[in-house]
């Protein structure tokens, strides 16, 4: 595995991937910005921390997996399997396009993707079947999928829930990024399904609940299985936008694109914030 | 969508640039529960991409809101269906067709309660988010379905009378929307009916049978064929999949000397395959075309570059036309 960097190299690397994240958006004129947002942390622990997955072993039966259930953020995962190397990240120009590979959802023809997904609550199932997969061949893997608490609702997560603890997939771990809201508002209101940790903990699963913008505790919580035999829930306390201040926790994000004044005003905060990272004597 | 030729045509034909009919559907809907407090719509967190933002806040007690869950959504639609609610169950025309068919199978369709199923952005209006988010395999879906109407409006005007129409059938019935600003169809008083197809346009050197959002681009191929080529293009507009309207396909197919369908979805299964099976069982001989997406990985783009690239604007299918009548020209030589 690459050295993996520290907290701060860490935070600086989300704040490139915000960066990109919106450039691209504002680029193709559309996507999912608020959830891509929410989830950069997330990504960025997985990809720079937990993952045993790089585009060399990326056809290797053993490396990790990750399946990003809530599709909808791929922007966030392209920006990082750019910077995991899988391809270089001027080829998101075609994001969207006509012809493009690149399409608003992940696509398996975008090198580093596992599973197509963007219809939601597909994620667990199929990271369910990898992870299986691996128990009956003895295989030392981990499979990591990213759900939203909107997504939740979806039945099928709960039929997967159950298999995932019926099979002792103590090699599987859902992350829930839990943004409190989708499109229609918070989830509380829409569809309540908190509390999500007894949920979880009902269905079998060893559960924390982690602040999903906190590297140190997402990697804690990811690093390794939460518990022998069981398959691992992390609810990690997001905010949707988060990092431009405008955006952050606002319902209209989700696939609000921003106009130039607002783009401008949101790569000038990512700017500051890197910039003050450089003045920090490094520790 | 339009290229400048045909937004050239569309201006020759006097036609007007209208909104989306999924505005139009909202709309309606808000004006017919305002009079009807037994309407209710549900909703699977898709109210806003159904334009119901403004009925959730008029009426909110006649929304009914499920999560992201469509499968629910169906279930709860049959159920409240069955307490003689008048249920418009409102999601993305890909999830609700496909996550949630066997509710629409056994809890709508089989057991009849006659619910409107509303798949919003419907066929390739989501373009560039994949496949995941295109319904190009509900007509072929549910017309497999006994006991389920279907209906593709295909300007503003078919789409309040389909709205207005679902509010008073007593069959389930799925409507299909899309997001894009549509022309009106230039419509001579012809009464939106169930399973009634409508002429847009007489003629007997070729037909075109078409539906949906394809429509306008079977009109503007025919003015502009009339144009280039002196052909003389009948176009019949198919708002209802099923029932499908025997006598005007099978009149197209006798009095037009080749045929040519027109729909947003795959090619099997659909209009065109619909027609196919009618005329050839009919015992006509016809030339014939279906023009539609092809079995095959669905390429990138926005619906404006699908339609383009698969032939379904105004030049494609003129093309197709063009190249159909000509080779039914040959053969009659
Ligand atoms: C099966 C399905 N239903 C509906 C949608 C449309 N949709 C896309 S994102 C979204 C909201 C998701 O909310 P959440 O899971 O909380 O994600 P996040 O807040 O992280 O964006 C919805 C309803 C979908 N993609 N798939
Ligand atoms: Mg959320």
């Amino acid at each position: 595995m690459r050295n993996r960097p520290n907290d701060r190299g860490l935070a600086e690397k989300s704040l490139r991937y915000r960066r990109s994240v919106l450039k691209w958006i504002k680029d193709a004129g559309a996507g999912h910005t608020g959830g891509s947002l929410s989830c950069v942390d997330i990504l960025n622990v997985l990809y720079n921390r937990v993952l045993n997955v790089s585009p060399e072993n990326f056809g290797d039966p053993l490396r990790d997996r990750y399946v990003q259930s809530k599709g909808h953020s791929v922007e966030a995962l392209f920006v990082v399997l750019a910077d995991a190397g899988f391809y270089p990240e001027s080829e998101l120009e075609t994001l969207c396009r006509y012809q493009s590979h690149f399409v608003g959802h992940p696509t398996r023809k975008v090198p580093g993707v596992e599973q197509n997904t963007g219809a939601l609550g597909h994620g667990l199932s199929v990271a369910a079947g990898m992870a299986l997969a691996g128990k009956l061949d003895d295989a030392p893997y981990r499979v990591f999928t990213l759900l939203g608490d909107g997504e939740l609702a979806e039945g099928s997560n709960w039929e997967a829930a159950m298999s995932g603890a019926h099979y002792r997939l103590d090699n599987l771990t859902a992350i829930v990024d839990c943004n409190t809201l989708q499109i229609t508002g918070r989830t509380r209101d829409v569809m309540n399904n908190e509390p999500l940790d007894e949920k979880f903990a009902a269905f079998g699963w060893a559960v924390r609940r982690v602040d999903g913008h906190d590297f140190a505790a997402l990697t804690e919580a990811l690093e390794k299985p939460l518990e022998a035999g069981k398959p691992s829930a992390v609810i990690a306390m997001t905010r949707k936008g988060r990092g431009i201040s405008f955006m952050e926790d606002v319902g209209k994000w989700h696939h609000g694109v921003p106009d130039d004044e607002e783009y401008a005003a949101a790569i000038a905060e990512i700017d500051a914030q890197l910039a003050a990272l450089a003045e920090e004597v490094p520790a | 969508m339009h290229s400048a030729a045909a937004r050239e045509t569309a201006a020759a034909l006097g036609l007007e640039l209208g909104r989306a009919n999924l505005e139009i559907f909202a709309e309606t809907l808000l004006e017919l529960a305002r009079a009807d407090g037994n309407l209710l719509a549900v909703t699977s967190d898709s109210r806003g991409s159904g334009k119901l933002g403004p009925f959730g806040k008029a009426l909110p007690r006649q929304i009914v809101e499920v999560g992201i869950a469509e499968q629910n959504l169906v279930g709860i639609a049959a159920g409240l269906a069955s307490a003689g609610k008048n249920v418009f169950a409102v999601s993305p025309a890909c999830f609700l067709t496909a996550r949630s068919f066997e509710q629409v199978k056994n809890d709508i369709a089989y057991s009849d309660r006659p619910v409107c199923l509303v798949g919003i952005s419907a066929g390739v209006s989501y373009g560039a988010l994949g496949s995941t988010h295109h319904s190009i395999h509900d007509f072929a879906a549910l017309r497999a379905l006994n006991n389920l109407d279907i209906a593709a409006p295909a300007d503003n005007r078919e789409a309040a009378e389909a709205v207005r129409f679902a509010a008073r059938s007593q069959t389930p019935l799925y409507l299909r929307f899309g997001k894009a600003a549509l022309f009106s169809l230039p419509c001579p008083e012809q009464p939106f009916a169930r399973g009634k197809a409508r002429l847009l346009r007489d003629g007997g050197d070729l037909a075109f049978i078409a539906t949906g959002e394809t429509v306008i681009h079977a009109v503007l191929a025919a003015e502009h064929l009339a144009r280039t080529e002196g052909l003389q293009c009948r176009v019949l507009s198919v708002p209802f999949i099923k029932p499908l309207d025997e006598d005007a396909v099978l009149a197209a197919a006798r009095e037009c000397r080749a045929v040519v369908t027109a729909e947003e979805h795959m090619v099997h299964g659909g209009l065109g395959e619909a027609c196919a099976a009618l005329i050839l069982a009919a015992g006509m001989p016809c030339r014939f075309r279906a023009a539609a997406i092809p079995d095959e990985y669905t390429v990138t783009g926005s619906q404006a570059d699908i339609f383009r690239h698969y032939g379904l604007t105004m030049e494609g299918l003129a093309q197709t036309a063009l190249t159909l009548a000509q080779s039914s020209a040959a053969q009659t030589a």
